[in-house]
């Protein structure tokens, strides 16, 4: 059951071969049994799971199911969900039960979808392996002792594993995408704007954006459907009109031209993701697209101005978990300064720190301009790099991350930890789309194809991406992990 | 630019964390790592280039003046530290 | 030496919207503690901020008054700062991109002249909440229902030269606000608050002296005290060899002092930035020009109208046009008795008297305009005298009767110009007084005129107050003057 794709599990409810219920004791059951072993999951919601499942039974009995009705879904712990603890996977918010929903949450309600639970993720998404999650890392299905990758980790890893048919991510640097490749799944990275941000825990505003990992491109399309379009709670999401989604995955990629930014194949990149990266660009080949070298000759500036930029949002995105209102609060706390100091010192991890500290410098008077102001300049530098490869190319192609999943605690230094997203992070900061798609292994360990569209090409993603998974069984591969727990 | 113990000291004061010595030096360790990694940007030219706070050019939707929300105090303070009567309790603020 | 003082004001002017200014929650009055701090005012994990339009177009309104430029783009940045009413740790507010940019007020001052004050700049902000500090246990206790009311702050230039010219200019925009229907204007429930920065320098010397800024400032007698007391301690201070220290300061009004607040917050660093969950807020011309069709008539030009087209004094022009219910009032009066002047006198008169003894402000007047008006007519048109006029006031006033007429008809006061009846009544009064009419007729003849006062107040009471004065006193000469 659980090797199937949103997309089959879809058919079987609709054909009554399956009922929602039984499809999601069957998850609910995966995820008790896996649960010491990965930590994919920090709370599990299996009342709520079933009740929802009957729910979704009974709609269907009276003929008024959704496309999505019935099917189990997770949520990563950045989502806001009333009732249910949020953590964001931090401290801070260990004791925090959302008053709301976040509005892709009550979208995909309203499609009938059953919540299985709440996904671990690096605290307050703030990472690329999930090392920096309060409730301890998570071990990525293909290969214990290697990481998910980050910041949507759970996620990637309850995919992979089979704990769930698909689940949510939120991608501010590379958080869908690299997560996705490391455990051999598809993730998709909308245009910024596609999809609401409300009752997603902000990290760093002007980059975050929700979106959908799963089995497949198709899986990533249906789900999208739902999740996209505009939100009169966010200023940023965008009015304009959402396609099905579904509807172009098969159009014929013949005469697609593809790039290659040759940043993207430098220095850094392993040989054996470079291998098969460059096999699946020849996949397309035989698929009637075109390829063709081009450049991104900022690429290794996104790094640097990342880091300007997301910690400065971050520092003051974060400044509203003080203890006063709602979150961790120090105990006795001698007066005001002592309840803010301790309360977020305790409350928050290092990473955090660092980056609310960075941040704060990077704002603070005399720094402003040389930091804030240049990496914004740099920021626009990026944005028209892509937006000129898009006058001559349809889509770019490269790596999700330039070495597949490395080892648990093997990158102790903050700095190398941020080189990981060296692909991903410009794709953020330029606010373009992106998935990543199965394209082979090193060893045990998965490679992440990643192919990049200019604003609103979503349609053209999946599309191109679905192709590759209908010549290609790299998408459908199964860690032996998941088989055993079976 | 050289990262000081003081400018990481200033900053955890505005951010309101607390940090000990051992904390503040290997920050000042960390940071100063990260910072030289973004002093690469100086190396870039960006004369005439104005700076981009949203990747879309979009502009800000209005809303109407509509009273759209009702009372949820006490949903809202069941997450609280500490109300009474209900307000927000803190330690007591000097003016 | 001679010191000039210089004064800079930023007034902080809560708009008059429903809803708040980046959520839908309600920014009523005196609402039970947080029962209107919505998820967004509370800043809950995941909550972001949607504008408020009327906000915007009440913002551009006050910039179209006082003739600013109103830039086609602005932009909202956050102030960033831990505070326990301040839930997000940022404000967001306007500070490289303000909706309102430099414009002008004009003040009117004493002597009846006009100055011109320049305003630098005018911005939209979310107000903070409240702490409360009355004893939770040695607690303080937070309440946001005022936070993300919608505040527009107008920052002018440092061109006011008294403390005098201050109150004007606060004044000025008051009734500017008040006008607009942007604010309520209600200083008092805080609606209206001012920071005053004030320096002083040697008169003649161009370099402005170090300035202190006295916070929170909520009234126009505060406004005048408090830059009274703060010029002489800096004047005192320059002139014992001391120097001013760039500070904020408190006005105490109980003590009448201004002092510094303690200062054991080092330089604060607000790191604004472009706030990045709202976008760019862009104003076309359309836009404007619609606005601007909508703006009702403004104070400086109902006085400039008042002088010009109603023939009214510098003064009661300025003193007719200084509120808009005030103004409305008068301008009712005058629209139903058609006298400007007699209509000013009114109400400057015997109306603003009776609301000063009662202490009621002009909307809350138990007479109203039509009542004062039809009044004011019957005078015009003689059918009562001026002394019969007051009383029908008194009557309005009271609740006596619903207008002037039936006042006038219950209480017989139409005034009586019948030739024969006034006759009549003198014969009488003659008739009555021989003792008097003798002393009359032996008085030299300038001193009689003042001795047919007497007669005049005899025949006046005979009638009840009703008789034509003018033509009591003509017939009363002819008939004494017969008798000679």
């Amino acid at each position: 059951m659980h090797d199937k794709t949103l997309t089959q599990l879809a058919n079987a409810l609709g054909s009554g071969e399956l009922s929602s219920r039984e499809l999601t004791e069957h998850y609910l059951q995966r995820i008790q049994h896996s649960g010491a072993t990965l930590n994919s999951f920090i709370t599990v919601t299996a009342d709520q799971a079933l009740a929802q499942a009957d729910a979704a039974d009974q709609a269907r009995a009276n003929g008024n199911a959704g496309w999505l009705a019935g099917l189990p879904l997770a949520l990563k712990d950045i989502f806001c969900t009333q009732g249910v603890k949020t953590s964001c996977g931090s401290r801070m918010l260990d004791n925090f039960t959302a008053p709301y929903d976040a509005t892709v949450v009550e979208k995909l309600k309203a499609a009938g979808t059953v919540s299985l639970g709440k996904t671990n993720m690096d605290e307050f998404a703030m990472g690329s392996s999930n090392e920096n999650s309060y409730y301890g890392p998570v071990n990525n299905p293909w290969d214990l002792s290697a990481v998910p990758g980050g910041s949507s980790g759970g996620s990637a890893a309850a995919v992979a594993a089979g704990l769930t048919p698909a689940a949510l991510g939120t991608d501010t640097g590379g958080s869908i995408r690299q997560p996705a490749a490391f455990c051999g799944i598809t993730g998709l990275k909308p245009t910024y704007g596609r999809v609401s941000r409300y009752g997603m825990i902000a990290y760093a505003s002007s980059l975050d954006q929700a979106g959908p990992m799963a089995r497949s491109a198709e899986d990533c399309a249906h789900l999208l459907n739902v999740m996209a379009g505009h939100d009169v709670r966010d200023s940023t999401s965008v009015a304009r009109g959402v396609p099905d989604y579904a509807e172009t995955l098969n159009a014929s990629l013949s005469g697609l031209k593809i790039g290659l930014p040759q940043e993207y194949f430098g220095e850094g990149l392993d040989p054996d993701v470079e291998k098969a990266v460059r096999e699946a660009v020849r996949v397309y080949e035989s698929l009637g697209a075109t390829v063709r070298d081009v450049s991104l000759p900022h690429t290794h500036y996104a790094i640097p101005a990342y880091y300007v930029i997301a910690p400065a949002e971050a520092s003051s995105n974060l400044s509203r978990f003080d203890g006063v209102r709602f979150g961790h609060r120090c105990d006795n706390p001698s007066d005001l300064i002592d309840l803010y100091k301790r309360s977020r010192a305790e409350g928050f991890g290092d990473e955090v720190q660092r980056r609310i500290l960075i941040g704060t410098h990077t704002l603070s008077e005399g720094f402003f301009d040389a930091y804030y102001t240049k990496a914004q300049k740099v920021r626009r530098l990026i944005r028209q790099d892509f937006l000129d490869a898009f006058e001559d190319v349809d889509v770019l192609m490269g790596p999700a991350s330039p070495t597949p999943a490395f080892d648990l605690g093997a990158k102790k230094d903050p700095v190398s930890m941020y080189l990981q997203d060296i692909y991903t992070i410009a794709v953020n900061l330029a606010g373009i789309p992106g998935i990543s798609v199965p394209a082979g292994f090193v060893g045990r360990r998965p490679v992440g194809l990643q192919i990049l569209g200019t604003h609103f090409a979503e349609a053209q993603l999946l599309n191109v991406a679905h192709q590759f998974q209908q010549t290609t069984d790299w998408h459908l591969q199964r860690p032996d992990f998941a088989e055993e727990s079976a | 630019m050289a990262l000081e113990d003081s400018h990481v000291r200033r900053a955890a004061h505005l951010a309101r964390i607390a940090v000990s010595d051992d904390q503040a030096s290997s920050f000042v360790e960390d940071l100063s790592r990260i910072l030289d990694m973004v002093d690469q940007l100086q190396g870039v030219n960006t004369d005439g280039v104005a700076p981009l706070a949203h990747p879309l050019d979009a502009t800000q939707r209005l809303r109407a003046d509509e009273v759209t929300e009702t009372n949820q105090r006490d949903t809202f303070q069941r997450c609280a530290p500490a109300v009474e009567n209900g307000l927000y309790l803190v330690p007591r603020v000097v003016e | 030496m001679q010191w000039e003082t210089v004064i800079g004001l930023e007034v902080h002017v809560q708009l008059a919207t429903h809803s708040k200014i980046f959520s839908g929650a309600s920014t009523a009055f005196g609402a039970e503690p947080n029962s209107q701090a919505c998820a967004v005012d509370l800043g809950l994990p995941g909550v972001l901020p949607v504008l408020n339009e009327q906000a915007v177009a009440m913002a551009v309104q006050f910039g179209l008054a006082v003739h600013a430029d109103i830039p086609e783009v602005s932009v909202f940045d956050r102030k960033n700062y831990f505070y326990p009413d301040l839930p997000k740790g940022y404000q967001t507010s306007q500070m490289y991109h303000p909706i309102v940019g430099p414009g002008e007020v004009e003040i009117a001052l004493d002597d009846d002249t006009t100055k011109r004050i320049r305003i630098h700049h005018a911005h939209l902000e979310e107000d903070a909440g409240k702490s409360l500090h009355e004893d939770f246990h040695g607690m303080t206790g937070i309440d946001l229902n005022r936070a993300g009311t919608p505040l527009l702050e107008i920052v002018s230039e440092p061109d006011m030269r008294s403390a005098k010219e201050a109150a004007a200019y606060l004044k000025a925009i008051h009734s500017i606000v008040t006008y607009l229907g942007i604010s309520d204007g209600n200083m008092a429930e805080g609606s209206m608050r001012c920071d005053v920065n004030v320096s002083v320098r040697p008169k003649g010397q161009e370099a402005f002296g170090t300035r202190a800024e006295i916070k929170n400032v909520n009234s126009f007698r505060f406004v005048e005290r408090a830059i009274a007391f703060e010029v002489e301690r800096q004047i005192e201070l320059i002139e014992d060899g001391g120097k001013v220290v760039q500070e904020t300061r408190l006005f105490d009004p109980e003590r009448d002092e201004t002092r510094s607040m303690r200062t054991k917050e080092e330089a604060n660093d607000y790191r604004y930035f472009p706030c990045p969950d709202l976008l760019p807020v862009v104003l076309d011309q359309a836009y404007l020009d619609h606005l601007r069709s909508q703006l009702p008539e403004l104070p400086a030009e109902k006085r400039e109208r008042f002088q010009q087209a109603l023939g009214l004094s510098a003064y009661d022009a300025s003193v007719l046009s200084a509120s808009r219910e005030m103004a409305e009032y008068f301008e009712a009066v005058h629209r139903a008795c058609g006298d400007a002047k007699q209509a000013a006198n009114w109400v400057q008169g015997e109306l603003s008297g009776a609301l000063n003894r009662e202490n009621l402000s002009i909307t809350n007047s138990p007479v109203t305009a039509s009542q004062l008006g039809e009044l004011v007519q019957r005078v015009l048109d003689d059918t009562i005298n001026g002394k019969a006029a007051k009383q029908v006031f008194q009557a309005l006033w009271h609740g006596e009767g619903a207008s002037a007429d039936a006042i006038i008809e219950a209480k017989g006061l139409k005034q009586v110009t019948d030739t024969g009846a006034i006759e009549a009544m003198i014969d009488q009064v003659i008739a009555d007084s021989p003792a008097q009419v003798a002393q009359y007729r032996d008085a030299e003849p300038e001193k009689r005129g003042k001795m047919i006062g007497y007669f005049v107040g005899q025949v006046m009471k005979a009638s009840r107050g009703t008789a034509n004065p003018q033509q009591v006193n003509g017939l009363l000469k002819e008939k004494l003057d017969a008798l000679l």
